[in-house]
């Protein structure tokens, strides 16, 4: 039998040079499940077949959203009194993987000359959950934001409330629902932009309290986990139900935008909404 | 009572035998007008509403409530309000503004309803807006928590002045079983859970979490000392002018 030129790889071979591309050089998108060459995501982290934002660090959002940023309580931390030894370890190794103190970053900025203050909650850190320092520092923010007369931007990316803090977890919902309150109540501007994932207690406070609701295509935006709502009440939920077109859809979202057109949008509705001259 | 475990405290929180929210506002209350609906198109069961007056001064009552057997239970499911059930409170809450009347808030909920179409419905805007409402009303708001205070379900209506619990009630971010399952991946530990949590009346007192702790009440006839109470306090509450009343409560939540 004459040997043949081109012969079909057996599927060790086939495994063996799977091994040698390296990991990092495909990414697969979590929503349309393409494989796509890492560097095609640009460093806007967005897959370039369905528009899908990665989950980004603070910062890197940070930098994509403003001009200046001037970054406000960046030592508030867990405190002491949470002093469970399982908790510690995790504050400790998500500190050390996001370079952050908490599960967001708050400060001023400012973006095409308008002044605005501005939350970005980071996944990376412990799934971006809702601790008392994350409530203390959004609530300083809103306070902040009230008494200097300035919109307030957060961008939201949570699990929901941190169950290792117990009931203290809970009371961040009402501690931030009354700063929004007061900075509403001072006729000012709150826009939340709702990013992969938005969930939980998140969602049943500051994420759905906005005057203007953003989102970004295909974010997981929902109340109750998918696999409580087919635990409690054996029900299995359509795949898209909790995604940004699904809200749009109901009602509970403004406009979805991506994520090269959120600086400009933001921009934009920051000027729409500066106000005429002061009645007061 | 006082050497029962955390998990003793969660089963006698959820026991059947607890007074239901009916039956409390009889006891409270003398004549009570019961208001359905959330005015934009359905109407929950397990939120129950409506109109009493307390020692002859006029209250509007709000409360999350489980059946007493199985059918009503299923009608009320289990005490989880729906979209509709926080709009129909934010619905009275608003109203009870209007009319210069105090609130107050009767809570037994495992959570809010989760569900598919609860989603769709907007579960968490419902619970967001019964946030901001509680933390601007402008009369007296006194939320008791008389059995399960289920997380962000419960919350909604916990936005009071003051908020008290029954001496067998709980109220945690979430609950022991689901506490157990997400960290040690194993519901069986609920037990233990409860133990870590701090989620009884007890615990939450000392964190400064609420500010009384009453006494268990089992039947209408039994509710004499705790409508005493209510009515004192909700008289305090009153006699303060609206503008010290919501800074103190934003106060409240502030320390937090």
């Amino acid at each position: 039998m004459p040997q043949r030129k081109f012969q079909a790889p057996t599927e060790y071979q086939l495994a063996a040079r799977k091994d040698q591309i390296p990991d990092e050089l495909l990414t697969r998108c979590p929503v349309c499940q393409q494989d796509c060459y890492t560097q095609d995501l640009t460093e806007l982290m967005i897959c370039p077949n369905c528009d899908y934002g990665f989950r980004l660090p603070a910062w890197q959002r940070i930098r994509q959203l403003t001009t200046t940023f001037e970054e406000l309580d960046a030592v508030v931390t867990v405190p002491e009194r949470f002093a469970d030894t399982a908790y510690r370890e995790k504050i400790k190794r998500a500190k050390a993987t996001t370079g952050l103190n908490e599960s967001v970053v708050t400060g001023l900025a400012t973006l095409t000359g308008q002044s605005f203050g501005l939350g970005v909650m980071d996944a990376h850190f412990m799934m971006g959950s809702l601790g008392s320092a994350t409530g203390e520092k959004i609530t300083r923010l809103f306070e902040t934001c009230t008494a200097k007369r300035l919109p307030v931007v957060m961008v939201t990316a949570s699990g929901g409330a941190r169950m290792q803090e117990g009931a203290a977890a809970l009371m961040q919902m009402a501690k931030i629902s009354s700063a929004v309150v007061q900075h509403r109540d001072a006729g000012l501007l709150y826009v939340t932009i709702l990013t992969d994932p938005t969930t939980g207690g998140v969602t049943a406070s500051f994420a759905m309290q906005g005057d203007v609701v953003l989102s970004e295509p295909h974010a997981l935006i929902g109340f109750a986990g998918r696999r409580v709502i087919e635990q409690t009440i054996q029900q299995t939920p359509p795949a898209d139900f909790q995604r940004a077109e699904t809200l749009l859809e109901n009602g509970w979202l403004d406009q979805i935008v991506t994520r090269p057109q959120l600086r400009l949008t933001l921009a934009r509705l920051l000027k729409l909404t500066s106000g005429g001259p002061s009645h007061e | 009572m006082n050497k029962a475990t955390a998990y003793q405290q969660v089963q006698a929180a959820r026991s059947a035998n607890k007074i239901s929210i009916q039956e409390l506002i009889d006891g409270l209350t003398e004549d009570f007008f019961e208001l359905h609906g959330d005015r934009q198109r359905d109407d929950d069961p397990a939120v129950i509403a409506g109109l009493a007056t307390i020692e002859s001064r006029p209250i509007t009552i709000v409360g999350i409530q489980k059946g007493q057997d199985i059918a009503a239970n299923q009608a009320r499911h289990f005490g989880c309000a729906t979209p509709s059930g926080y709009r129909k409170a934010l619905r009275v809450m608003r109203q009870a503004e209007q009319l210069h009347q105090p609130v107050l808030a009767l809570i037994n909920t495992p959570g809010a309803y989760p569900g598919v179409e609860a989603e769709y419905q907007g579960q968490g805007r419902a619970i967001a807006d019964c946030l901001l409402a509680g933390q601007k009303l402008k009369v007296p708001f006194l939320s008791i928590i008389v059995g399960e205070g289920g997380s962000g379900g419960a919350l909604a209506l916990a936005c009071g002045d003051q908020v008290w619990m029954f001496a067998n009630s709980t109220y945690s971010v979430l609950s022991p079983e689901g506490y157990a399952t997400i960290l040690w991946k194993d519901s069986q530990r609920a037990a233990e859970a409860a133990e870590q949590m701090r989620l009884t009346p007890k615990e939450l007192l000392a964190d400064g979490m609420i500010e009384r702790i009453v006494p268990e009440v089992t039947t209408a006839a039994d509710c004499g000392e705790l409508k005493g109470a209510v009515a004192a306090t909700l008289k305090m509450l009153a006699a303060q002018p609206v503008a010290t009343l919501i800074k103190a409560r934003q106060a409240r939540y502030r320390k937090f």
